[in-house]
């Protein structure tokens, strides 16, 4: 038995369970990453807790996230999910079409969502301006910059959306038939039959999404180094670009990335990454026990 | 010659067993020292593997591996892996204060006392971030120092005939030389003081203020001085003439800073707080640009300061875990010391000299551009920003601030620097882990 169960011992062991120990331990220590470790109890926590100036706009920041990029994702794909489970013809051709994105890796992509939504260059504005409409700043302003992310996140949806087509087309047919037997309109039976079928996937994106969104980091780290255009300077200086404009961006991991990397504090980086630990654990057992009200699980004993 | 008698030196100080490594080393061939250097632009890592060759040549017992475009990071997680170059180089020296404090970069003291260098060869404020607490672990590898640069040819245009040596001089400059678009956007800006853009950074404004960070005992006095509002209230008043958003739209249209299409290059910014090395980007890419150089203008109330400017700059060192902590030393002292290598440097990278007896130097090229900023590195006021030991953090935090307030503003700007100064204490005592301070400039 435990033969059958040793590579996956060490794989939890050595990728798990040690990088959580030490995460925890360091998280009570003082540690610049040079010198050896020194012990200072609960002092990071009480950093974290009661005086880094920058912890609370890296919390509202990344519940921003939760509460608009989740759900929007969500029902974008969804959506189009929908759609194409109702197009007639050419639903490989639009499947394709919505999963491309998908395809691109993170870092390329908000790239080009910088360099398009430029307000000075960038064909966006420039089309925009076209309609006799001054366009935003996108990732130059505070209060756009996470929209933009959000406009970024939903163009690159194409996993879930995946996801959801296969649960839509995967509802049985004969549930909808005995519907329209009853006299269900459209919304009616989307509302009584697709959505309990696939409420099991609905759970498993919104987990996955919130998941993500705390630990949300390529994208915001990326765009904000590019957007101040610092970029191309001697790389000391990206620090201090991390979470532009004006900490609009400075997401819960960015900031964690900034303490234990770039200000050599990863004693209370780690005090940082062990309390988002703890919230993405509770946040998901939240969400998880809240489901048994809406969530259908064919066939599963109650 | 000098050779000899070091490694003399060394067998009887350090005992038989370095000299017999040493005899083991000669019979196995020249060393092989690896310098890490974060030069990456083709010139500037060529002038420097220009000094290293001149320098291999004329050290049979050495073989040097440059390798450019290092990163923080990557030195210290060399550090951290045991496995370092034998010499490292920065140029970042607002993270002096970890380095040293952290032993993580050798203590210099004991080989320069061997070396017989005295600190008093180096001009005072190189000094400074080159030490933490009295823990000197890096040298000065060249400088940089701060200035204005201006467009004669627009100047011209404006009939402006010198350049600006006050702030009020430099906003009613900045104001005639700014054009707009006939939708009101801006074509060209005078002077673009906002904070985040190509090399504005608080501390070196703060330098044309006088305006101080910290005092004698380390802690942040943002608040306590009244030179730190008036400057920032002047530099939100000039961003509020062009209009933030206008600004900030201008900004996003203009070339990369380190690029040929740089917006003073390329005349859209008619003068520009930069660095000295800027001299060299712009013969190499923006050959027909009429300009000058002048000290940054400084405060009306403060005449005296006019000539001074910002400093900081490259920083060289020995990493802990090195394995020719020796051979690599002779390195570090030639090329911090040497007038000849300090000269060609120069001369390549455009970089100050980072010696007295350098500065002087007859190889330099003389470039009336250049001369500037190697008068700002003499003025005595001149000056650089405290090494903490919260590093790089402690002027990012301040940065930040000023980024919030050039956008919204503030109702009480004097109790919000009062604020920043706790929140900067605080960063500092928790970087040191409870127990950190400032080191005194």
């Amino acid at each position: 038995m435990l033969l059958v169960l040793s590579p996956w011992l060490v794989g939890f062991s050595v990728f798990f369970g040690y990088p959580i120990v030490m995460a925890v331990y360091l998280s009570l220590n003082h540690y610049d990453l040079l010198s050896p470790p020194r012990w200072v109890g609960l002092a990071n926590y009480r950093y974290l807790f009661t005086i880094d100036p920058q912890v609370g706009t890296a919390v509202k920041n990344t519940l921003w996230l939760v509460a608009v990029l989740v759900p929007a994702q969500v029902l974008f794909a969804l959506g189009i999910a929908l759609m194409l489970a109702r197009a007639r013809s050419g639903v490989g051709i639009f499947r394709t079409i919505f999963y491309l994105p998908a395809l691109a890796p993170p870092v390329a992509a908000t790239l080009g969502f910088v360099y398009i939504l430029n307000p000075a260059t960038g064909p966006v504005n420039a089309f925009l301006g076209h309609l006799g409409i001054s366009g935003p700043l996108w990732f130059q302003d505070p209060a756009w910059a996470k929209p933009s992310l959000v406009a970024l996140g939903l163009w690159g949806v194409g996993n879930t959306m995946v996801i959801f087509l296969a649960a839509v087309l995967d509802v049985p047919r004969h549930l909808y038939e005995s519907a329209e037997i009853d006299g269900a309109n459209w919304w009616q039976r989307l509302r009584w039959v697709t959505f309990p079928s696939i409420s099991p996937v609905i759970l498993f994106a919104v987990v996955l999404g919130v998941i993500q969104a705390l630990q949300y980091f390529t994208q915001a780290y990326v765009a904000a180094n590019i957007a101040s255009g610092q970029a191309s300077q001697a790389a000391d200086v990206t620090a201090a670009s991390l979470g532009y404009p004006q900490d609009s961006t400075l997401f819960y991991p960015v900031l964690l990335y900034q303490h234990g990397f770039a200000d050599y504090q990863m004693g209370y980086a780690s005090a940082l990454s062990v309390v988002l630990l703890v919230v993405s654990f509770a946040v998901t057992l939240v969400i998880v026990a809240n489901s048994r009200r809406w969530v259908h699980h064919t066939g599963a004993i109650r | 010659m000098k050779r000899v008698v070091i490694v003399a030196a060394l067998a009887v100080t350090v005992g038989l067993a370095a000299a017999t490594a040493a005899i083991g080393a000669r019979h196995a061939g020249p060393t092989k020292l690896t310098v890490w250097v974060g030069w990456s632009a083709g010139k500037e890592l060529i002038t420097f593997k220009k000094v290293a060759a001149e320098y291999d040549k004329a050290h049979p017992d050495v073989t040097l591996d440059v390798v450019g475009g290092i990163t923080d990071q990557k030195i210290t997680a060399a550090i951290r892996a045991g496995n370092p170059p034998d010499v490292v180089s920065s140029f970042n020296s607002y993270d002096v204060g970890i380095y040293c404090g952290t032993g993580a970069w050798l203590d210099l003291k004991p080989f320069m006392a061997r070396s017989h260098i005295s600190t008093s060869i180096f001009p005072k404020a190189t000094m400074y971030y080159t030490q933490y607490n009295g823990t000197r672990c890096a040298l000065p590898l060249l400088a940089d120092t701060y200035g204005l640069y201006y467009n004669t040819a627009l100047f011209a245009k404006a009939h402006i005939t010198h350049a600006p040596r006050t702030i009020s001089e430099l906003t009613a400059d900045a104001k005639k030389l700014t054009q707009r678009n006939p939708d009101g956007s801006l074509k060209v800006v005078g002077l673009d003081p906002f904070i985040g853009f190509y090399e504005n950074v608080p501390e070196r404004w703060a330098q044309a203020y006088g305006a101080k960070y910290i005092n004698a005992k380390g802690q942040s006095i943002l608040g306590d001085q009244a030179s730190w509002q008036k400057m920032m209230k002047w530099q939100k008043s000039l961003i509020d003439w062009y209009g933030y958003k206008n600004l900030v739209k201008f900004q996003a249209g203009l070339g990369d800073e380190f690029s040929a299409s740089n917006g003073f290059e390329t005349g859209k910014l008619a003068m520009n707080m930069d660095g000295e090395w800027r001299v060299a980007f712009i013969a190499n890419e923006a050959k027909s640009l009429q300009y000058g150089t002048a000290p940054l203008p400084v405060d009306d109330a403060q005449p005296d300061l006019y000539g001074s400017g910002y400093i900081n700059g490259t920083i060289i060192g020995l990493p802990k875990g090195g394995h020719n902590v020796d051979k690599a030393w002779q390195l570090v002292d030639y090329l911090t010391t040497n007038v000849h290598a300090l000269a060609v440097l120069t001369n390549g990278l455009k970089n100050v000299p980072s010696t007295s007896a350098s500065a002087k130097s007859k190889e330099i090229v003389p470039d009336a551009h250049f001369q500037t900023f190697i008068k700002v590195f003499n003025n005595p006021h001149s000056g650089t920003s405290p090494i903490m030991a919260s590093g790089q953090s402690y002027t990012n935090l301040v940065q930040t601030f000023w980024q919030n307030y050039q956008a919204k503003g503030s109702k009480n700007l004097g109790a919000d620097l009062k604020k920043l100064d706790s929140q900067l204490d605080a960063q500092v005592k928790q970087a040191g882990g409870g127990n950190g301070g400032g080191g005194v400039p």
